[in-house]
This record gives structure tokens, C-alpha cells and sequence, in this order.
């Protein structure tokens, strides 16, 4: 990398630029929505936690521990649609993404500034109307399952509602950056030297675009059916309920890849500088990224294994769904070799990346038992779903999220997080996590079904596990965001570039001045080349 | 070109004026697509329940005023014809053409109103009333009408802004992405309402190889 | 095979056994895969830590055969993984027609089964060893989901139409039944057992009825008297003369039926169903669609009566 030009005065960034709450909330730079974005989630995110104690305490016995059956069904409810629509559906790309994407293709900002901002106000207007779901007290489920959800119509319909405003945000975001990654590069990075978190935020967007509208039609449908009884999906009025699982399941099993892609794409990038090695397979993990973008359009039918559906299109989702294994399993592999033969240091950004490795290998494995027609037919909706859901999203997408926070912690904030204290967190969030949801794979094997407020006596030594492990996860996640917080105000002033990476935004000041570059940054080679030899000329020139 | 004045100093997310414009326009076209995927998912239910209820879908959809619904297609592709004159008014920079142009298309997009006005009264007013809740054809009928009216409507708005801009001569041989890209979005409009019209009010008696059609 | 990672509960259909041998095989292959994985992520990690400041480090970007075999190894993995899961999945899908066949009703929150007599029990499913069971199942309200681990079956039942199940008891005892798709306040208390009984205690249960009773008619008979009072009769004739409509005579022998528009379609309880209440919905060639649909004239008992009594015939 060379030629490129940055402001070099530390004074003015983008934290500084502007005070006040308005220069913020106002604000159309990139850096600071993305910011704004972050903040907002995760006070979502601890919303959702606390209602997932809440389900883990009232579970410590059977019967009633500290609830009835009519506050722990909301309970599970909020828990679902507080961290899918308003936590993780956002995810990574608003926050990290947001921030990153300009800086790491050399850009002043989106392509479209303003409309970035409108998706962040869409988003706060969406979370303002989900809490009248939780004032309503919703207990459909996070997944909205027809007729159930035609019968509790207020709680209903403003949680839909707050998910359509949701999708909205979500779209925009992905317009916006299919846009950004199309015509904001700047000279010199072509689609050859992109870092691979923007591939896989390219990948994410295309889900976003494509999968989002269909959510957004079937919750219009729903909300339409709850105000003037439709009659598309309720049985009693000549509705198909099977039709609305069809179409729920279309936007939300790609979701699942808008969850979890990005995280992989951080995985990538911080895996190399902590190695000091290029990434191992950059064009298999770039075909990788889009072919489970691709597949995952066709395999929605899994989510509906024992909902009545023919034989043949049982077998079809099976063989298809199996075919989501092979460009993870690639991935892995690649992830693994960038290791051979470099220099590991075992940072925490380090620390999350591999046990992202670890949890989503396990993840994925019990995906197979759950892509497999036969035993699907025992697991579906029992424990293992729920375990399994949560290694890929807990263990993938957001132990991805604080890896990648971890990382660029000091490009954000120009300060550095105390490490020892960081390691520590992780080891709790770790132990934590797996104590919660190893024993549930235990559960959904012995045929615990999911979303029971009781149980039969003979689970409670397995459940009494799980919360134990959920209390320890918590306590993690409270040591982490302590241990950051702390360091946003009172953190060490760190360098600019402490881990002394190759890609283009740590090329910048931390924090990065408001307008990123004053000139255009010229990229003379790709993003990954550690250790590379003087004589080397491959992904140079072109 | 690309940035109004509203744009805080400093803060250009563009280097090339070009940027921009392509910007826009690829960003138009990829938001049309979304739309496409959300009529999508209601043409794909309506097709699911014809099939199912295929006697009452033909006989609900006789009762359907398909002249009111000719009228409405002569409307939306007059205004698109005189929409895609505004466009190539503002390409040559002619901005009193644009307005004239555009105050057109806006009469037509208003008459689209007034047709869809008198549609859904008379089904309202009709004994008993013909409501959403009637039959899972009315509902979506009203569904696939209803949002597309929304769609005519934040177009109608879009003109009204892109013929401030020609009011204020911002056009320009360099300049005139708003009309463009509002443009573009006008003729999805269209094109929706090409295909809700024969689907909802012409398929009646069509029977698709089965045996029901008298 | 190797079992220390799986739970499954007891084996007591004949299909158990095979199921928890594909999910043994399963669980192993994941677990040698995520151990020797993450085994050689540590160790790799560990051997090439960072010794020195000037550490050299290999500048390796790819390897066309390495990245070859590790991406046709794991599809020839998924694609035996893929065979084996249809082989086991295709028995619970077929089942013999020697099947004893129930009726599951789920109501919010209650299972009711009704037993080829007539019998009929709440949340208690009585079923003889050794004999193949067919449940056809409906629900009267919101989703639910038939669920015994023990036989590794489970099903979603919805309002409005049938769906199936069968599985063959090799086990005496008592199996959980549960509702595995959330159904509102009491989903957790949808719970029902499947009580395995010799054949002789299993026809015992179905005679068994308290003194004074009124005689009972089993669906079938019901089915017959409906024939007549709902004017089937008029149209459908039951010694296999054409008239206005086909005839009922072997109507489920003979399995599946040439449509007006061309296509072919089983002969099943969801046909029969849809032809009841839809009957335009699927015309049966060289008739004409002459017959009143009876949405909203016949019970969901009585149409499973007349389902049970075109059984007979």
C-alpha cells in the first residue's frame, strides 16, 4: 500500500468534530451510524438477555419457579424478537460494517449518506414500536406462526410492525452498500484485493435485497389479516397456515446468513494479522461467502421437515440443505491453514476468532443431524434446534461481533481496552456459553420439546445446568461491555495502527478524521500480503 | 452536481461527479428489485388461492369493474409516456419543459385516484358490502390494489419534488439524476399495475386446463 | 454402534434402532471433526506462536489440491449422510396397509384419538405390540405437533386438513406423547402417553365400556348412515355403475385417480376430504361438476365417519 494520504492532525476526528446530541442524531457520516447503531443494539441486546434469564430461572424447576405459564411464554417471546429484529438482524453490518465499509475500500463514505441515516431512524422507530409489543405482552413466538397469531392482535400486530420497520432499515442498509462496494472503491482496489469482510458484507447485502421484501409482504399480509381479517393465512377464514410458514421461512432462513456472514468475514480478517500470514484460499472463501448466499435461498423447506410437506420435497430440501456444509467446511479449512507457519500472537480479537472456529464447527456439525430427514424427525423442534441455533448465532455471530469489536476497538475510539481483563471476559463468556447450551443438544436428544414452561421431572438436572451456564454467560457479557466501556473514556491512547495490519483503515488516524481521506487513497496491492517477498508480484499490478 | 447545498461542509461521500449519478441509478434499479420481490410474494399467494378456489375466484372477479380498470391502465401509461418526456426534457436541460411534463404525468397519477376512488365506493357501498374479510379474493385484491396505490402515491409525491427542482432550473445537460431515477421508479409503478390488472380483473372464466369453465 | 456422545431415549419402535445408528454415526463423525480440527487449530496456533519480533513467517496464499480434496471430501461426507437419512426416512414415510388406523384430534390443549370401533380416549393412546399404527391426525384450532420420542416419529397437525403418521410399537410401557409446536398458554401441558399393551389387553380396552352405555356405532357404521342422510347416494352408487358421479365401490383400493385436466392423484383421507367440501377442486375425468360443496354441513366427525365407511367399500 502506498501513496495514499492522510490527515495526520489528531485533534480533529470524527468523535470531536461536532458536540452535542444533534451532530449526532443529524449526522449522515457513516462513522457515527454506525456508532449510534452500535450503542442502540446493545442496550437491545441487554433487553433480550435479561428476558433470556428470565426464561433460564423460571426453567431451574419444573412448574412454576418464579412465573406462571402466561408470562414465561412472553418472556421466550420478547427474548426471540428482541435480539432477531432488533439486535442481530442489524447486526454486524450496521455497526461494524457501517463504520468499516467506507474505510476499507478507500471511500469518504456510503454512496448514500442520507439514506444510511434514515435506516438508523427507521430502526430506533422500529425498536420504539416494539416495546408497545412488549407492553401488550406478545406470546406468538418470535416466528409469528399462524393462527395462533391471529388471535392476540395488538401484541401482534405492533411487533410485526416493528419487524416491517426493521426490514425497511435493513433494505436500505443493503442498497446502500451493494451501491458503496459497486462505485465507491477507490483507484486500485478492484474485486481481486477487496478484504474479505467487505466480500462477505457484499454477499449480506445481496440477502438483505432480495429476502427482506418477502418478510415485509408476509407481515403486511399478517398484520392486514389481524386488522381486517384477510383471510390468507387462518384457516377459519380459508387461509392456509402452511403458506405463511413458506413464506416466513423464504426471508428467514437467509437471515440466518445475514447473521452470520459478516461475523466469518471478521473471522478472516483478524485471523491473518494476528498470524502475520496472508489469508490461506482468499478466492475459496470469496466463492464460498456468495455460494451460501446463493444456497441459502433454497433450502427454507428444512425449517419445515415434519410440516405436512410431500415426500419429494422433503428429499429435495434434504439433499440441498446438506450442501450448506461444504463451503463452511471450506472455510474452516481455510481459516485453520492461515496458521501454518506464522507468527501467532493470542490477542483477545485472536481468542474470539478462533473459539468462533470452535463453536461454529460444532454449530455446523449438528446442523447435519438436523439436515438429515430421519433424525430431523426426532430433533425438530426440541432442545438441539435450540442449541444448535444459538452455537450459530451466539457462538458464531456474536462471538464474530466481539471479535471484530475487540479488534477495531482502538480504530473507533483511538484508546485500547485492558487485555488482561478482555481475556478474562472471554473466559467466562466461553465457559458460560458452553455450560448453557452443550446440555440442550443433551435435552433435544432425550426429546425435550422447545418453548415448555414445564417439563417432565426426569430433565431438570440437565436444565438446572443450562441456567447455571446462562448465569456465567451473562456475567461474561457484563465483564466484556465493562471492560470496554471503561475503555471508550478512560482506555490507554493507542497508536494508530497497533497491530500493525496491512488493510486500508488502519491506514487512517484512530480515530479517523471526519471525511476519512483528504485525498484518494491509490491501493497498489491486495490487502493480505504479510511476509510477502520484494519479488512477489502476485495481486499486484493487474 | 451530486450534492445540494444541504450537505454539511466537508462531508462529500463522492470524489467523481460521475459516482454519483451512477450511484443513483444503480441504487434505483437494485430498489426495484426488492419491489419486485414484494408484488412478488402477493402474486404468488393470489396464484396459490385461484388455484384453489378457482370457481369463486372467477365468479369475484366478474364482479370486478374491468372498464374502470382499462381506464386506470390508459391513465398510468399516459403519465409514464410523459414522465419518460421529462426525463429527455431534463437530459437537454429544459427545465420549463420538465414542469410542464411533469404537471401532465401528475394529472394522470391524480386521475388514477379519482377512478380507484369510485372502484372502491362502489364495492363499499355495494349490499352487503364487498370488504377485505368478504372472501380471501377480496382480501387480496384489495392487499395488491391498496399497496399499489400507496406506491402510486409516493410517486405522485417524487414528481411534485423533481418539478420543485425545474422550478428552481437546477436542471442541467449534467445534471438531472432526480428525474431519472424518479422516472425509473414511476415506470415500475406501471409495469406492476400490467400485470394486477389482467390477473385481478381479466382472468375471470379462464380456467387454465381445468374442467370448470362453462 | 459407539454411543458416549448420544441420549436417545428408549428404542421402542422398530425403526429406533436404525434412527439412533445414523445419529451415532452422525455424532461421531462431528465429534472427530470438531476435535481433530480444533486440535490442529491449537496446536498450529501454539507451535507457530510468535518466538521473536523478526519471526519468519512462509508467504503461502493457496493450494489448488489441497482446497480441491477438502471440498470434495466433505460433499462425498454430505452426499452419504444425504442417502443414509432417506434409506431410514423412506420406512417411516410408507406405511403397510395393514396399518390399524386412529384419529388423532388435537384441540388447545388436548389430544382425543378415536379407535377403528369407535373407541374412543383423551391424551391415552392404546396401541397393541407388534401391530404397524397409522394415525391420521387434524387439528380443530391452532398448529400442534404429534411428537413420541420413544418411536422417533413426529408430525405437525394443522386445522383444515390430514396428516400422517405410523410407527410400530416393539415395546411394552409407557411413552411420552408430546406437542412440539407452541400452541399458546398450556403448550407445555399438551402432554399425552402411548401405552404399549399386548393384543388381548388391547382388544379388551376397545370393548371396555361402562354399563349402560348406549351401544355404540364405530365410524364406519356412522359413515353408512350418513351416506343415505346426506343424499350421497343419489349419485354415487356403490356396486360400481357410473351415474352422475363415480362410484364408491373400491374407491381406496384402487389407489389413485385420472383427473379432468390430465394429472393423477392418490387416493387418500385429504382427497376424499377436499373432495367433500371442494368438489370442483379436483374433477374426476368424464363427469361434470354437478355436486354442492358440504363446506360447513359435516362435523370434522363426520367427515372422518364417511372417510372410515368409503374405507369399507
Amino acid at each position: 500500500m502506498s501513496a495514499y494520504a492522510a490527515t495526520d492532525d489528531h485533534d480533529h476526528n470524527y468523535i470531536n468534530w461536532e458536540k452535542g446530541f444533534w451532530s449526532w442524531w443529524m449526522s449522515i457520516d457513516h462513522k457515527r451510524i454506525g456508532l449510534m447503531y452500535l450503542g442502540t443494539m446493545l442496550m437491545f441486546f441487554a433487553i433480550g438477555g435479561f428476558f433470556a434469564l428470565l426464561v433460564r430461572i423460571e426453567l431451574f424447576t419444573p412448574g412454576e419457579t418464579i412465573m406462571g405459564a402466561a408470562d414465561y411464554n412472553t418472556a421466550f417471546t420478547l427474548h426471540g424478537v428482541v435480539m432477531i429484529f432488533l439486535f442481530i438482524v442489524p447486526g454486524i453490518p450496521a455497526t461494524l460494517g457501517n463504520f468499516l465499509l467506507p474505510l476499507m475500500i478507500g471511500a469518504k463514505d456510503v454512496a448514500f449518506p442520507r439514506l444510511n441515516r434514515l435506516s438508523y431512524w427507521l430502526y430506533v422507530l422500529s425498536g420504539g414500536v416494539a416495546v408497545l409489543a412488549i407492553v401488550f405482552r406478545l406470546d406468538t413466538g418470535w416466528t409469528f406462526y399462524a393462527p395462533y397469531s391471529v388471535q392476540n392482535s395488538t401484541a401482534v400486530v405492533a411487533a410485526t410492525t416493528a419487524a416491517f420497520l426493521g426490514g425497511f432499515a435493513s433494505i436500505l442498509t443493503g442498497v446502500n452498500f451493494l451501491v458503496t462496494i459497486h462505485n465507491m472503491r477507490a483507484p486500485g482496489m478492484h474485486w481481486g484485493r477487496l478484504p474479505l469482510f467487505v466480500w462477505t458484507l457484499y454477499a449480506t447485502a445481496i440477502l438483505q435485497v432480495v429476502a427482506t421484501p418477502v418478510i415485509g409482504i408476509t407481515l403486511l399480509l399478517l398484520i392486514l389479516e389481524n386488522v381486517f381479517g384477510l383471510g390468507v393465512f387462518d384457516p377459519d377464514l380459508g387461509g392456509d397456515p402452511v403458506l405463511f410458514e413458506h413464506m416466513f421461512w423464504f426471508y428467514s432462513h437467509p437471515v440466518v446468513y445475514i447473521m452470520i456472514l459478516p461475523a466469518m468475514g471478521i473471522v478472516s480478517e483478524i485471523i491473518p494479522v494476528f498470524s502475520r500470514k496472508p489469508i490461506f484460499g482468499y478466492r475459496a472463501i470469496v466463492y464460498a461467502s456468495v455460494g451460501i448466499a446463493a444456497i441459502s435461498f433454497l433450502v427454507w423447506g428444512h425449517h419445515m421437515f415434519v410440516a405436512g410437506m410431500a415426500n419429494l420435497t422433503r428429499y429435495i430440501f434434504s439433499f440441498l440443505t446438506f450442501f450448506v456444509a461444504v463451503p463452511t467446511a471450506v472455510k474452516v479449512f481455510n481459516w485453520i491453514s492461515t496458521l501454518y507457519k506464522g507468527s501467532v500472537t493470542w490477542d483477545s480479537p485472536m481468542l474470539y476468532a478462533l473459539s468462533f472456529v470452535f463453536l461454529f464447527l460444532i454449530a455446523g456439525c449438528t446442523g447435519i443431524h438436523l439436515a438429515t430427514l430421519s433424525t430431523d424427525a426426532h430433533y425438530h423442534d426440541t432442545y438441539f434446534v435450540v442449541a444448535h441455533f444459538h452455537y450459530t448465532i451466539q457462538g458464531g455471530a456474536v462471538i464474530g461481533l466481539l471479535g471484530g469489536l475487540h479488534f477495531w476497538f482502538s480504530k473507533m475510539f483511538g484508546r485500547m481496552y485492558n487485555e488482561k481483563l478482555a481475556k478474562v471476559g472471554w473466559l467466562f463468556l466461553f465457559i458460560g456459553f458452553n455450560g448453557a447450551f452443550l446440555p440442550m443438544f443433551i435435552l433435544g436428544m432425550e426429546g425435550m420439546p422447545r418453548r415448555y414452561f414445564d417439563y417432565p421431572v426426569e430433565f431438570t438436572t440437565l436444565h438446572q445446568m443450562a441456567t447455571i451456564g446462562a448465569f456465567v454467560n451473562g456475567l461474561g457479557y457484563l465483564f466484556v461491555f465493562g471492560n470496554l466501556g471503561y475503555a471508550v473514556f478512560r482506555g490507554k491512547k493507542a497508536g494508530t495502527n497497533p497491530y500493525e495490519s496491512l488493510s486500508l483503515e488502519w491506514q487512517t488516524p484512530s480515530p479517523p478524521a471526519h471525511d476519512n481521506w483528504e485525498t484518494i487513497p491509490i491501493v497498489t496491492d491486495w490487502t493480505y500480503g504479510y511476509g510477502k517477498p520484494e519479488d512477489d508480484e502476485s495481486h499486484a499490478g493487474h | 452536481m451530486g450534492h445540494d447545498e444541504s450537505l454539511p461542509p466537508g462531508h462529500f461521500s463522492y470524489f467523481e461527479p460521475e459516482q454519483a449519478y451512477h450511484s443513483s441509478k444503480l441504487g434505483m434499479w437494485i430498489f426495484l428489485a426488492t419491489e419486485v420481490h414484494l408484488f412478488g410474494g402477493l402474486f404468488a399467494a393470489f396464484a396459490i388461492y385461484r388455484w384453489r378456489y378457482l370457481e369463486q375466484f372467477n365468479e369475484f372477479a366478474q364482479t370486478l369493474n374491468w372498464k374502470l380498470g382499462a381506464l386506470n391502465t390508459v391513465f398510468l401509461l399516459s403519465s409514464s409516456y410523459w414522465m419518460v418526456r421529462a426525463v429527455d426534457a431534463a437530459q437537454k436541460g429544459l427545465n420549463k419543459k420538465v414542469i410542464k411534463y411533469c404537471n401532465i404525468t401528475l394529472l394522470f397519477g391524480c386521475g388514477f385516484f379519482v377512478v380507484k376512488f369510485f372502484e372502491y365506493k362502489a364495492k363499499l357501498t355495494h349490499v352487503p358490502p364487498i370488504v377485505p374479510s368478504t372472501h380471501v379474493f377480496y382480501g387480496l385484491y384489495y392487499t395488491m390494489t391498496g399497496l399499489h396505490a400507496v406506491h402510486v402515491l409516493v410517486g405522485v409525491v417524487a414528481i411534485w419534488w423533481v418539478r420543485g427542482l425545474a422550478k428552481k432550473n437546477r436542471y442541467s445537460p449534467v445534471y438531472y439524476t432526480p428525474v431519472e431515477v424518479v422516472g425509473l421508479y414511476w415506470h415500475l409503478v406501471d409495469v406492476v399495475w400490467i400485470y394486477l390488472y389482467p390477473v385481478l380483473y381479466l382472468l375471470a372464466g379462464v380456467s387454465l386446463g381445468v374442467a370448470t369453465a362453462h | 454402534m459407539f454411543d458416549l456422545f448420544t441420549s436417545m431415549p428408549e428404542q421402542a419402535a422398530t425403526w429406533s434402532a436404525d434412527v439412533d445408528w445414523l445419529n451415532d454415526l452422525i455424532t461421531n463423525l462431528s465429534v472427530f471433526f470438531t476435535v481433530t480440527l480444533t486440535g490442529a487449530m491449537i496446536y498450529l496456533g501454539v507451535k507457530y506462536r510468535k518466538k521473536s519480533e523478526d519471526q519468519e513467517v512462509a508467504y503461502i496464499t493457496h493450494n489448488a489440491m489441497l482446497e480441491t480434496v477438502w471440498t470434495v471430501v466433505p460433499t462425498i461426507i454430505c452426499a452419504v449422510m444425504f442417502v443414509y437419512g432417506i434409506i431410514s426416512y423412506k420406512e417411516m414415510r410408507t406405511p403397510p396397509s395393514s396399518a390399524i388406523e386412529i384419529n388423532v384430534d388435537a384441540y388447545s390443549w388436548r389430544w382425543d384419538f378415536t379407535y377403528p370401533g369407535g373407541k374412543k380416549s383423551t391424551n391415552t393412546l392404546v396401541v397393541p405390540l407388534g401391530q404397524p399404527i397409522r394415525l391420521i391426525m387434524t387439528s380443530h384450532d391452532v398448529i400442534h405437533s404429534f411428537f413420541i420420542p420413544a418411536m422417533r416419529v413426529k408430525e405437525d397437525v394443522y386445522q383444515g386438513n390430514y396428516s400422517y403418521l405410523w410407527f410400530e410399537p416393539i415395546k411394552l410401557g409407557e411413552f411420552h406423547i408430546f406437542c412440539a409446536e407452541y400452541c399458546g398458554l398450556q403448550h407445555s401441558a399438551m402432554i399425552g402417553k402411548v401405552k404399549v399393551v399386548t393384543q388381548e389387553e388391547y382388544e379388551d380396552y376397545l370393548v371396555d365400556r361402562k354399563a349402560g352405555d348406549a351401544p355404540q356405532l364405530s365410524p364406519a357404521e356412522a359413515g353408512k348412515v350418513l351416506y343415505t342422510e346426506k343424499t350421497c347416494n343419489t349419485c354415487h352408487s356403490l356396486d360400481g355403475s357410473q351415474t352422475l358421479g363415480p362410484s364408491f365401490k373400491g374407491l381406496f383400493a384402487s389407489k389413485e385417480r385420472k383427473l379432468a385436466d390430465g394429472t393423477v392423484v392418490p387416493i387418500d383421507e385429504n382427497y376424499i376430504r377436499e373432495s367433500i367440501l371442494q368438489p370442483q377442486a379436483k374433477m374426476v375425468e368424464g363427469f361434470s361438476p354437478i355436486m354442492p360443496a358440504f363446506e360447513g354441513q359435516l362435523s370434522e366427525e363426520d367427515i372422518a365417519n364417511l372417510i372410515a365407511y368409503l374405507k369399507t367399500l
